[in-house]
């Protein structure tokens, strides 16, 4: 009986875990110190394209090969990413989003992911969305 | 005989598997470390599905040489949970080939967030026989005398346990270090809990990507070393009577293309084979089930 009641407590605290990670935007998460934090290879064309050719080989398969979505995966064009911070990206980068599917990409070297940001901010803000994803093109 | 025709079955298409990955120039690769025995905290990516391919020869001394080949299927469920299904054969020279048996793992990360060390639990059930000679783990006091029986009789003996683990890794300044510490539990006779341990650390050749593609450039390389052995039961607890291996790594993932692997694992004490050759291609097929979706409309 004491063993049901302690796998009972470990469920229960497990899905505690859950709805609070899974509760509100992951931007509101982001501490104040790792917003302000700045790309070192911000706009840098040799990190935009060694970027997009990391992009390609582990963002694509789930934010398209133009990163307007895929599915239920959202738009990395959209407003809210484009206007997130350097900062907030490469926080969302080391922890993931892991309730909503988004996994940490903390084991990718800390320059490659850098790199990443550089070239998803050359996309702009203002560059073409598909339709497919407009809907999920906020961050959880 | 099912089981030995099986097992031959399992051996010819495993080196056929590991040829088509070799050739193959359509995967991603992902950013797990490239350990053959130790976990890190990276799980397969949510819908992608890992298919590798890993080899052992080995040639102990007073006893015959092998061939062992594991055939790996990984599959991301969760963000947190990765479900992975082994299947193992070998091939033992003077003797025989045969099936050894079957291993469903289960990894979760408990934690939503990354933190400096990242805990993963792994849950796993596995049905092996006696002749098997995967060394995806090493426990209690596995060693080379476990090695002299003939294929025939060691596949008498066979073994349902349940393998628990507790994964620790840190990833910082591109590197990663893992440590993994082994419980398992045999459940079809009653011996006690047994343990063993591993410990990696990796890092690639260079943390920035170039900006061109290149095939032998430096970021396509990753290295790093491994330590495994057994740490006995809950009756004997330690590294006496043990076995340890010490392993360096060097991975080259090609370009949209598989991940290969070749580690030389060097026996320590006098209860290890002396050498085990060990060889991995790893092939990841990228949102396996969206392929299906696409081809039904």
């Amino acid at each position: 009986m004491r063993a049901f009641k302690f796998v009972g407590l470990v469920v229960l605290s497990g899905a505690a875990v859950l709805c609070v990670a899974a509760d509100g935007s992951w931007l509101k998460r982001v501490p104040e110190a790792e917003r302000k934090r700045m790309n070192p290879m911000a706009a840098q064309p040799d990190a935009i394209a060694a970027g997009g050719r990391v992009f390609e080989d582990h963002c694509a398969k789930c934010h398209g090969e133009d990163a307007s979505g895929r599915g239920k995966r959202p738009s990395l064009r959209s407003e809210r990413v484009q206007h997130a911070t350097d900062g907030e990206i490469f926080w969302l980068l080391r922890n993931g989003n892991l309730p909503k599917g988004m996994p940490t990409w903390a084991a990718l070297p800390e320059p490659m992911r850098w790199q990443i940001i550089a070239y998803i901010k050359s996309l702009g803000p203002n560059a073409p969305v598909a339709s497919s994803a407009a809907a999920d093109t906020k961050p959880n | 005989m099912p089981r030995k025709v099986l097992g031959f079955l399992l051996q010819v298409s495993c080196n056929k598997l590991a040829l088509l990955l070799l050739l193959c120039s359509l995967s991603l690769h992902a950013q797990e470390p490239p350990y053959f025995v130790t976990y890190s905290d990276a799980l397969e990516e949510p819908g992608n599905l890992e298919i590798s391919y890993k080899g052992i020869s080995a040639a102990p001394t007073n006893t015959n040489a092998f061939n062992s080949a594991t055939l790996e299927l990984e599959y991301g469920l969760k963000a947190w949970w990765t479900t992975e299904v082994y299947l193992s054969g070998q091939s033992t020279q003077n003797d025989s080939t045969v099936f050894t048996g079957f291993r469903w793992e289960n990894r979760f990360r408990p934690l939503m967030r990354n933190y400096f060390i990242n805990p993963v639990l792994y849950v796993e059930f596995e049905d092996i026989n006696g002749a098997d000679r995967s060394f995806l783990e090493v426990v209690n006091h596995d060693s080379i005398a476990d090695l002299y029986p003939a294929n025939a009789e060691a596949r008498a003996e066979t073994e349902q346990a349940l393998e628990l683990k507790l994964i620790l890794s840190s990833n910082t300044h591109g590197w990663n270090i893992s440590e993994n510490f082994i419980a398992e539990k045999p459940l079809n006779y009653s011996n006690p809990w047994e343990f063993g341990y591993a410990l990696g650390v990796s890092r690639p050749f260079t943390l920035k990507a170039g900006s061109k593609s290149c095939v032998f450039c430096r970021e396509n390389f990753v290295s790093g070393l491994e330590l495994y052995g057994g740490l006995g039961t809950t009756q004997s607890f330690g590294l006496n009577g043990t076995s340890s291996y010490l392993g360096p790594i060097i991975q080259f993932n090609v370009p949209k293309g598989p991940s290969i692997g070749f580690e030389p694992s060097f026996g320590l004490n006098g209860n290890s084979v002396g050498m085990l050759w060990r060889f991995k291609v790893s092939y990841e097929v990228d949102q396996i089930f969206s392929h299906f979706r696409r081809n039904s409309h």
